[in-house]
């Protein structure tokens, strides 16, 4: 660490080279933009992190990044970063990926990501559609959305990602939107720092299967809420805003669930002698 | 077998109603046959119940090793009849057997009696109620002790050891238990005896396929493991969680099988050998997850112990029929490598080789264990060191331009681990270039596939591909995998005593295919038989679609869980020979 100068990365020393596949004015740049600020933000070496996602457009993301990465399968994205911080706990790992990959196909892997409490990050660019597959409901989508596949609308109740990560188990709960930058590096620097499972919801707009989501940045508005520990009173907040509140809506204050993972010691000759009666 | 022949073996079943003990009765009789130095095999059969079911514990003793189930048992001793009938068709008896019964626990199931067997009753439930505290598996402890030959006190010792810990009552009660079982056997004459005193009275091992398997797995270095329970891997998994942390490794408890091989492969990622275990229905949840192991060349060992199939199948009973989803059941054309081990000792050695192969080959190794390999207990000698070891080809120090996924001679690129400067890549499912980068393009897609197919398949894997056994120049070839090699090779054994010469090719590479070796082992054959425990003839399936044999081929099979014996291949062949 020494020879590191304060500031010595730069927010572009956490970017790649790699163009990526998303739409223009997708709100995923930004929040590309924001994980690269927050990285300069915390000054960590871009070889000590691990950006983990599953699939679907938000979760291209790890090979836009400048970090290790791990592009996997639909929805497991958590599950190998939990593999990952466990075989390695001195890295930081960031999950990411979309609301359709995390709450649908993974959703059983969200819900005991948050109940163990392991200490990483999950992005979770909500865009409340399937966008790599043109435009399918997700369990975020309203339920009157109508599209090909759900003519008329799903008619089924949105799921509430906040409020399922904190019934969970989730230590570190918040909400952003992508179009603002600075507030979102904040609060990802914030959630890379507070120990155990992270969990920001980013409204990452999907301008091309949802062009109506281009009012979000009207409707989004900050918490004015102070900071809880309090789930009981994170809960009576969660259940009863109206999915534009942004800011840190929970920060709790469980221990992180320690894996003892070591380096090499003992001796298999020792623990071959259970074997001789 | 009957009284007074020179016996090679004894096989006894014990059998009770779950909850009576019978387990725990065979377990001291085998750790009784380990002190004196004899070789022996337990295998269990028991109902779908977790409590309460029919349960039979099958012993098999010996001066020899001994690997697999005889043909029949020679002594039958019943707690009780309830559920019985429903395992009755896995305990043959003969006209030489004994059944001991108690009187009051009901009749006898006719497929037993109809073997012709000698039936003994003894009152056995009464004899434990005149001890105070006494159990009924204890006089059949002890009865089964002294129709065999052995003394009382190795007994006694063995029980001290074991229930020292419930106090002197219980040491107490079950000794005199033991007892009343010797004094009700001095009025019985025994078919078979296997004398203690025919033990060498050497250092053994008493050890389960399943315990091997985690053994061998910690032996080759594996340090991770993500676990989900599942019948009949689960024994792999608990024996690994508190002896992982001995050596610096660590288990962690996953939601679903989804998640334990996407765990795996993450830590893997990391840098550690990982590993998980799973059956049937759990392989199936996990093939995805292999094959981004595949793809992204991320190091993984999947030890499948094989039940009865499909869906959930025969959970507690043997099968050999995971073999087409372990090779075939990846999407896209995904070269990995599928082992078996042939024995419970061999569940050591195929389990540290396989960490050590998908290690060196940056993929994913599968292993085919089975349920009665896995959950049998066997007395075996120590193993010889093993030197398989995980050995990843690292780079520790990436230059500029490093290519993660370079096309090299031998098709495996050095890796760098997360940590290392100047090395971050994106392991990736999607296909990619040398970089990593994700692509479309056709000779990106080809050469990676070439790359990935060629180091799996030019891989020297030496002449542990198979277990070769008999004369080199023998017309008759019996090819086998996984557990059912222990009845085909004491079936070869003894037609080799009266003459008759075979040779044995145990396979314990599944895939891929090694033609070179395959065609040198069955050079000048004329007569193939194929064994295997599935319908369908998963095995000689396989072995068609892969190897040009020789000779004329026939195949001896069906499904579990009546395991294969000894006698069955001998008759097989001696009728094919009349021909």
């Amino acid at each position: 660490m020494n020879e590191l100068a304060l500031n010595k990365f730069k927010a572009s020393d956490y970017k790649s080279s790699l163009k990526p596949v998303w739409c223009p004015g997708c709100g995923d740049y930004h929040v590309l933009l924001s994980i690269t600020q927050a990285l300069t933000k915390l000054q960590l070496k871009p070889e000590n992190t691990a950006v983990i996602s599953g699939i679907g457009c938000s979760s291209r993301i790890p090979a836009y990044t400048n970090s290790y990465g791990f592009h996997t399968i639909h929805g497991r994205g958590l599950a190998v970063a939990t593999g990952v911080k466990v075989a390695r706990p001195e890295l930081t790992v960031i999950a990411a990926g979309g609301d359709g990959d995390g709450f649908s196909i993974g959703g059983n892997h969200f819900l005991h990501a948050c109940r163990r409490n392991t200490d990483m990050t999950y992005i979770v660019m909500d865009n409340e559609v399937y966008g790599m597959t043109k435009g399918q409901p997700s369990p975020t989508t309203d339920p009157s959305w109508d599209s090909a596949l759900s003519p008329g609308g799903t008619g089924l109740s949105p799921f509430h990602p906040l409020v399922i990560a904190l019934a969970s188990g989730a230590n570190f709960i918040a909400r952003t939107f992508s179009g603002d930058v600075k507030r979102t590096a904040s609060i990802i620097a914030d959630a890379i720092e507070h120990p155990g499972f992270s969990f920001v919801q980013i409204l990452s707009p999907c301008v091309t299967f949802r062009p109506d989501q281009k009012v979000w940045k009207k409707q989004v508005h900050k918490a004015m809420v102070e900071e809880t520990d309090d789930p009981a009173r994170a809960a009576r907040r969660l259940m009863s805003d109206d999915g534009f509140n942004t800011g840190i809506l929970y920060r709790g204050i469980r221990k992180p669930y320690r894996f003892s993972c070591e380096d090499e010691k003992g001796d298999i000759t020792e623990i071959q002698k259970q074997f001789e009666v | 077998m009957t009284s007074g022949e020179q016996n090679t073996s004894v096989s006894v079943a014990m059998v009770g109603s779950g909850g009576a003990g019978v387990m725990t009765s065979g377990n001291m009789m085998l750790e009784a046959a380990t002190k004196a130095g004899l070789y022996g095999l337990m295998t269990r059969t028991v109902g779908p119940q977790i409590r309460g079911g029919e349960a039979a514990a099958l012993l098999r003793l010996a001066s020899h090793p001994v690997h697999c189930v005889n043909d029949t048992f020679d002594i039958l001793v019943a707690v009780d009849w309830k559920g019985a009938e429903r395992f009755a068709g896995e305990v043959p008896l003969g006209p030489d057997s004994l059944i001991v019964t108690d009187p009051a626990t009901g009749d006898i199931p006719e497929i037993l009696t109809a073997s012709g067997a000698r039936v003994v009753e003894v009152s056995i439930g009464e004899l434990a109620a005149s001890v105070e505290g006494g159990r009924a598996n204890m006089v059949i402890l002890g009865l089964v002790a002294a129709l065999i030959g052995f003394d009382e006190e190795p007994i006694n010792k063995i029980i001290a050891k074991k229930l020292g810990k419930k106090g002197d009552d219980a040491v107490k009660a079950s000794r005199e238990a033991v007892s009343a079982g010797y004094e009700a056997a001095a009025e019985i004459k025994s078919p078979v005896m296997v004398s203690p005193t025919q033990g060498d009275k050497k250092d053994r091992w008493l050890i389960s396929g399943n315990q091997a398997a985690g053994f061998g797995a910690l032996s080759g270095g594996i340090r991770f493991v993500a676990a989900y329970p599942i019948t009949p891997a689960t024994e792999v998994l608990e024996w690994m969680s508190p002896n992982l942390p001995k050596v610096g490794g660590t288990l962690v408890q996953a939601e679903d099988e989804l998640a334990s091989i996407n765990m795996a492969i993450g830590a893997s990622f990391g840098g550690r050998p990982s590993l998980t275990a799973t059956s049937g229905p759990g392989l199936s949840l996990m093939m995805e997850g292999i094959g981004l192991a595949v793809s992204s060349e991320t190091p993984v060992v999947i030890v499948n112990v094989m039940r009865g199939g499909p869906s959930t199948g025969v959970p507690t009973k043997s099968e050999q029929t995971d073999l087409n989803i372990a090779v075939y059941g990846l999407h896209g054309d995904a070269p990995h490598i599928v082992t078996a081990p042939t024995s419970v000792e061999d569940c050591i050695f195929t389990t540290q080789w396989s960490v050590h192969l998908a290690e060196a080959m940056q993929t994913a190794a599968i292993v085919l264990s089975d349920q009665f390999m896995g959950q049998a207990s066997a007395i075996i000698d120590p193993p010889a060191n093993i030197s398989f070891m995980a050995q990843r080809l690292v780079e520790p120090d990436p230059q500029e331009g490093y290519l993660r996924y370079k096309v090299t001679a031998d098709g495996v690129s050095p890796m760098t681990l997360p940590g290392t400067p100047g090395g971050q890549y994106t392991a990736d499912g999607l296909e990619h270039n040398t970089k990593g980068l994700p692509s479309t393009l056709m000779e990106d897609h080809r050469d990676q596939m070439d790359k990935r197919d060629r180091k799996v398949a030019e891989f020297n894997y030496g002449n542990h591909w198979a277990d070769i056994e008999g004369d080199e120049n023998c017309e008759t070839v019996v090819l086998t995998w996984g557990s059912t090699t222990n009845a085909v090779r004491e079936g070869l054994e003894r037609l080799s005593a009266e003459g008759i010469k075979c040779k044995l090719v145990a396979m314990r590479l599944l895939s891929p295919a090694v033609p070179e070796q395959f065609d040198q082992a069955l050079d000048g054959a004329k007569r193939v038989l194929v064994v295997e425990q599935s319908h369908s003839g998963q095995f000689l399936k396989l072995l068609r679609a892969n190897y040009d044999m020789p000779g004329e081929i026939r195949s001896f099979r069906r499904p579990g869980p009546l395991i294969i014996r000894p006698g069955e291949i001998i008759d097989t062949i001696k009728a094919w020979r009349d021909q």
